[in-house]
């Protein structure tokens, strides 16, 4: 009994640090609305700033605990910075454009705390009088353990009261619930925005520096935190602080008590709580509807059959692409077979986020399926290219049909998480499931048929493959189905009320998009001759999510311009010192110049060149 | 707006892959070109050392005219750890930069991309730091040589120290992935080879980097293990031994743990240093014998600080490459997995090595000893040089476990 | 025989009975008006027989068939159209492709991932929107539109399925008094033309008596009166709760929620 009761105790203490980094998350989301991938980072920075701190004041303990506070408050700045500098010129952007913003920071902070703390992990020191164990039914537990059991709903009791009693808190509040309302109101947004920022930002901080007694600083902080961030605070409902504390110890203390009978369980359990309670309550324990939807924004253009000078550009530009074997040396084809590949990934996200109205945090779920069943259909199956490029596909198809059922019964930030979990869970089976998916040690020797085995001659059939796809999709968008769909994402009442069965045509999109990104991993598997988990991971997702941001949601060719820029980027800075800082440097230029992606960016360009060209010639 | 638009996709497709194609450095007849792979930015705490040791070689090596009168040129880049961008990367090195062979990567699934790529691609790859036994031996294949002592051979030395223990009841905690399972199950083996009396009760299988400490810690200690081998490593360790300290869990009862002897797991664990675990590592400038004195001095003039096991493994790294240029007839790769079999490193700072012809695995060793805080700087003690010949199976036996080619 | 028969349709919110046993018959091409003040339970009304609340009781028969507890796509199947309160229309296409859309899901080719949509059934699209006098903004978005126009686009497109019974919520709200008028006598015209029912709900009196053959006046949840513009007028209830000076201000959760 002692031991069980010791067991939830650790769970608590862990719950505790979970929840003090969830809940500046669900605080910045709730008012301003946006995905802030860059929590982890801020976390990461509140940590080694603690480390600075605490390891210099020669830690009592006023030195130890004014670092925590310390660490917090230039946390909060910095997070202050990121509002008043980038964020505050973006909220008219799209939804979710933000997070690419979030995404460069990511980059950006990396390096700058390499350059800063060095590359080796820190270890500092223990809180000074908790540094022990105490007795509980003779059980040892550490009395920092206990601190933070503490530390934790003192937190939520502190936001409580600000968010209860102050007038500021109760316009949070207010916003969280609608936006719109506080506008109505009166109130000075930025002013607000800029504070639920400060506040959310020192409380990543706070985070980080008490984790300095139980963990190493180290660079790998911000990523390890910022999934797991997020499912606490989907779970507890977006916006909602006390139920991110109710989901952190939910997870924590299931976590605590798996470990005992499953110990492999704890790569993929939060991603499975969050995939039940999302199943079961659409908008979290305590969310609202409507509370995981981004503020609406400017409408979008109506679709528009390419000019005769538009076809004939893009028929210069594919005819340019199918001669480059000609000009360019065999490498240029493999970086372009990666272009292709992206390409057709990110217009398959787009196809589901731009077009169906469902964003998706973890659409390489499908496209790493596709890459795996066409490994699988070579190596267990013993099939030939021919057969494994329809059995990709096929998987991914398959698995579009079964996660989609589930992922169009939500809706906004909600659904992206489901798809996330999706991907989770089909990263956690593959990389478990060693005797059929090869583990981590993934799939190898999955490389091209004999004739296709020339850079040229597998060149030329991605470029069938992928530039078909991306046909077949435009081709898609542009027909009944995509516009109903389209029309769905614009108005669900509407669809209803000319008699369409959203869901069904929603369940439909999802399972086009997952065989196109199937398709997609299909090709690239050929192309690397190996696969690997990494294909199913957050990373690939992210990648296709910014391709698409970056370049345009509301242009058809947008995700085909974002997959270009981020590929080819990309491969040049990588071969630079720094190279995040710069990749994050240039992602952070292109969002400020281009509030609305690289297709609005570029159309704005075009009409200020024509008047300026226009001026030019009157004078 | 679509014309402009696809123009301007035009310009940056156009222009970019030629900027690639004209700004990386031709390769110049007079010079050997050679590319190297590593996670640079992912992992920076261990490919850094790394990176200095096989800098430091090759400016030795250049310095003292190069191989056979020409230079050697290393084209190094960063995989950004992950295995597609690695096979991008190894694809330029042979086609566009003209690579004689590749060698590096880290990572174990790296690692293994890139021995499938040159496996497909009929070039020499040697694996220097990736641990995992399937790159010699399940998925080995014709092109891939490994200098770094494997997850195997290194499990083995601790389960030879370990079966001189009197501890019967085992526990084991390893990172939930390849490296981890590799390694448990290779101490198991060769412990209950050793000693059949050994029963396991118990395993924690924490995800690589995002252990929870405590509640590990308490799953151990509640199956009351007589001691522990233990295969978490960097943050993880950290975060282990902290919370395995706090609530007793090393009190009493030895622990046995796989690389934590190596300055990059043990130098940040400080004065929390665990005293008497027994460890694989690398003592450093410990180590007396000349070749490694002259290294270490060496290393430390160049660098301004002392050598760490990446250093090392990126050193011999460079003078395997050095010896087999050396008895290379051409630069054919032929010619140069010709060489490689059974090629002899004579002299090195861990002492002379081969390639088994039989499984491509290097026969460099480790160190095997305890750790200890020595004047407030966590270090090896009491350790001995295991010779990796020692805990390699027979060749004709290791043969037996690769792919038939 | 009567198109639509609604029997006993009561609907809580809580402990509030939003709507309570309300019912009434209506005759092929009739006008049909529910009025009543804020709160009074119409659109609460109109949702359940439009199946967007399902009512706790009480049946709605639409040609002897009970379509209670379809959803509002299966009702419009059976000819019941709709436009709401609040505009919703389909704002990143233009006016002629919202009109497009109800066409092609009117003709069952929703799944169709091959045709080009844009060039489906224009000229049913033009003609729909002549009728409504929406011609000359056949090719501009939809996010443009006046609010106005927005509602004759609304009209357009539930025609687009040949509805039997037409439910327009508030079909003039926040028009101007010039336009309202113009708006109904369109809707009028139509309903004439092509022999529909309607029932719609109306805070402007002088649209309702204007065209409404017949008119229901709810309260608080109750069918309190029933009967033509005149009867209406005359009835003593009714001047009472709603004509009368002092209009009742109920709580609007209701009509709301």
């Amino acid at each position: 009994m002692s031991f069980y009761f010791a067991q939830l105790l650790t769970g608590l203490a862990n719950a505790s640090s979970l929840f003090l980094i969830a809940c500046g998350l669900s605080i910045i989301f709730g008012v301003t609305r946006i995905v802030n991938f860059a929590h982890g980072s801020l976390f990461m920075l509140g940590a080694y700033i603690a480390y600075s701190v605490v390891t210099r004041l020669d830690a009592g303990v006023f030195g130890f605990w004014f670092g925590m506070l310390a660490a917090a408050l230039a946390v909060g700045l910095v997070g202050l910075a990121m509002e008043f500098l980038i964020l505050r010129r973006l909220y008219r952007a799209p939804e979710l454009f933000q997070l690419v913003a979030t995404f460069g920071l990511v980059l950006v902070i990396q390096d700058v705390a390499l350059a800063i703390w060095g590359a080796a992990d820190l270890l500092g020191p223990r809180a000074p009088g908790l540094a022990r164990a105490v007795r509980i039914f003779g059980e040892p537990i550490p009395q920092y353990d206990l601190a933070l059991i503490g530390i934790g709903p003192l937190v939520l009791a502190g936001i409580w009261l600000l968010f209860h009693r102050t007038r500021w808190g109760i316009l949070v509040r207010a916003a969280t619930q609608d936006r719109d309302m506080v506008g109505a109101l009166g109130v000075n947004q930025n002013w607000l925005f800029s504070a639920a920022f400060f506040l959310g930002a020192a409380l990543a901080g706070l985070g980080g520096a008490l984790q300095i007694p139980r963990e190493a600083v180290s660079l790998q902080m911000d990523l390890n935190v910022i999934a797991e961030a997020f499912v606490v605070v989907v779970i507890g409902g977006m916006g909602s602080v006390a139920g991110a504390f109710v989901a952190a110890v939910l997870i924590s203390v299931l976590n605590a008590f798996a470990v005992l009978v499953f110990p492999q369980i704890s790569i993929v359990l939060p991603f499975v709580v969050m995939a039940v309670v999302l199943v079961l309550r659409p908008h979290g324990l305590f969310g609202k509807p409507g509370s995981g939807h981004g503020a609406p924004g400017e409408p979008e253009a109506p679709l528009r059959h390419m000019s005769g000078r538009g076809r004939m550009a893009l028929a210069a530009l594919v005819l340019a692409m199918l001669a480059s074997p000609a000009v360019a040396g065999d490498f240029t084809l493999i970086l372009l077979v990666d272009l292709l590949v992206a390409m057709l990934f990110a217009a398959s996200l787009h196809f589901l986020m731009g077009v169906g109205g469902m964003v998706s945090f973890g659409h390489a779920a499908f496209f790493g399926i596709g890459a795996y069943g066409a490994a699988l259909a070579v190596k267990t199956l013993g099939l030939g290219m021919g057969g494994a490029m329809l059995a990709g596909p096929l998987a991914g198809a398959l698995g579009a049909l079964v996660f989609g059922w589930f992922c169009v019964r939500l809706s906004g930030v909600y659904l992206a998480m489901l798809t996330l979990a999706a991907a989770q869970i089909v990263w956690g089976i593959t990389f478990q499931w060693q005797d059929v998916t090869g583990g981590d040690d993934g799939i190898l020797g999955v490389w091209p048929a004999p004739w296709a085995s020339s850079d040229t001659a597998y060149f030329y059939l991605a470029a069938a493959i992928c530039l078909g796809g991306i046909w077949a999709l435009r081709r898609v968008v542009h027909s009944p189905f995509g516009y109903l769909l389209r029309g769905g994402r614009d108005s669900p009442v509407r669809a209803e009320a000319i008699g369409l069965d959203l869901r069904r045509h929603q369940w439909a999109g999802f399972t086009l998009a997952g065989t196109l990104a199937g398709l997609a991993g299909t090709v690239f598997a050929f192309s690397k001759g190996s696969v690997f988990p990494d294909v199913l991971g957050i990373a690939q997702s992210v990648d296709g999510l910014i391709m698409v941001l970056l370049g345009g949601i509301h242009a058809l060719a947008g995700p085909l311009l974002g997959a270009g820029v981020f590929v080819l980027i990309e491969d040049w800075v990588s071969r630079l010192d720094f190279w995040r800082f710069i990749f994050g440097a240039i992602i952070l230029a292109v969002v400020l110049l281009a509030p609305d992606g690289l297709a609005g960016g570029l159309e704005r360009l075009r009409r200020l060149l024509r008047r300026t060209t226009g001026g030019g010639a009157a004078r | 707006m679509a014309r402009l638009k696809r123009r301007s996709l035009l310009g940056a497709l156009a222009a970019l892959p030629m900027l690639t194609t004209l700004a990386g450095p031709a390769a110049a007849q007079d010079r050997i070109v050679i590319g190297e792979i590593n996670s640079y930015t992912r992992l920076p705490a261990f490919t850094e050392p790394y990176k200095k040791g096989w800098q430091l070689g090759l400016e030795e090596i250049n310095a003292g005219g190069g191989i056979k009168g020409q230079e050697i040129e290393v084209i190094s880049r960063d995989d950004t750890g992950d295995p597609a961008t690695a096979i991008r990367i190894a694809e330029e090195m042979i086609s566009k930069d003209e690579a004689t062979m590749i060698f590096g990567t880290f990572l174990s699934n790296i690692g293994l991309a890139v021995s499938d790529f040159s496996k497909q691609n009929k070039t020499l790859f040697l694996a220097s730091e990736p641990l995992s036994d399937a790159i010699v031996w399940s998925n080995g294949n014709r092109y891939t040589y490994r200098l770094r002592p494997s997850t195997h051979m290194q499990a083995a030395m601790l389960a030879e120290e370990a079966a001189k223990l009197d501890a019967v009841r085992w526990a084991t905690v390893a990172p939930n992935y390849a490296y981890g399972r590799d390694a448990v199950a290779a101490f198991k083996a060769e412990l209950t080879r050793l000693r059949p009396d050994v029963e396991f009760v118990e395993e924690q299988w924490p995800p690589v980097f995002k252990i929870d400490a405590g509640s590990t810690v308490r799953a151990l200690e509640a199956a009351k293990p007589d001691a522990i081998y233990n295969v978490t490593f960097a943050g993880d360790l950290a975060k282990f031994v902290r919370e395995g300290s706090i609530r007793m869990l090393f009190e009493d009862r030895p622990v046995v743990s796989l690389l934590s002897g190596e300055p990059e797991y043990l130098l940040p664990l400080g004065d929390e240093t665990p005293d008497g675990w027994i460890v694989t590592g690398y003592p450093g400038t410990d180590i007396e014998t000349e070749a490694h004195q002259a290294f270490a001095q060496a290393y430390i003039d160049r660098w301004g600080e002392p050598p760490m096991t990446g250093s090392i493994v990126g050193y011999n790294s460079m003078l395997s490459i050095k010896a087999l240029l050396e008895k290379a007839e051409s630069l054919e790769t032929e010619d140069l997995l010709a060489a490689m079999e059974g090629l002899e490193v004579p002299s090195s700072p861990t002492g002379p090595f081969r390639f088994r012809a039989a499984d491509h695995q290097a026969t460099m060793g480790a160190y095997v000893g305890r750790t200890a805080l020595v004047d407030g700087t966590p270090k090896m003690v009491d350790w001995v040089y295991a010779h990796g010949a020692d805990y390699l199976p027979s060749e004709a036996e290791a043969a037996k476990m690769r792919p038939a080619e | 025989m009567s198109l639509l028969k609604v029997r006993g349709l009561t609907k809580k919110f809580g402990g509030l009975v939003a709507v309570g046993d309300v019912s009434f018959d209506l005759a092929r091409g009739e006008f049909l008006a529910l009025i009543g003040p804020n709160g009074a339970g119409k659109t609460t009304c109109f949702n359940m027989i439009g199946g967007y609340l399902r009512p706790d009781r009480g049946s709605v028969r639409l040609e002897g068939r009970d379509i209670v507890g379809l959803p509002p796509r299966r009702i419009w199947r059976m000819g019941v159209g709709r436009t709401f309160q609040i505009t919703e229309t389909f704002r990143s296409m233009t006016v002629r492709e919202n009109v497009q859309m109800a066409l092609i899901s009117h003709h069952r080719r929703s799944f169709d991932m091959v045709s080009a949509a844009a060039k489906l059934y224009v000229a049913e699209a033009d003609a729909l929107l002549a009728d409504t006098g929406m011609e000359a903004h056949a090719g501009r978005p939809c996010s443009e539109l006046a609010y106005g126009d927005l509602k004759r686009l609304e009209l357009a497109i539930a025609m687009a399925h040949k509805p039997r019974l037409l439910l327009m919520d508030e079909p003039t709200a926040g028009m101007a008094p010039s336009e309202r008028v113009a708006l109904m006598a369109l809707t009028a015209g139509i309903v004439a033309r092509e022999g529909l029912s309607v029932i719609f709900t109306e805070h402007d009196m002088d649209v309702v008596f204007a065209h409404a053959h017949r008119i229901l006046v709810l309260n608080r949840g109750r069918l309190i009166a029933e009967g033509t513009g005149d009867e209406i007028r005359a009835d003593a209830t009714v001047r009472e709760v709603y004509l009368g000076g002092g209009a009742i201000r109920a709580r609007d959760e209701a009509d709301h929620a």
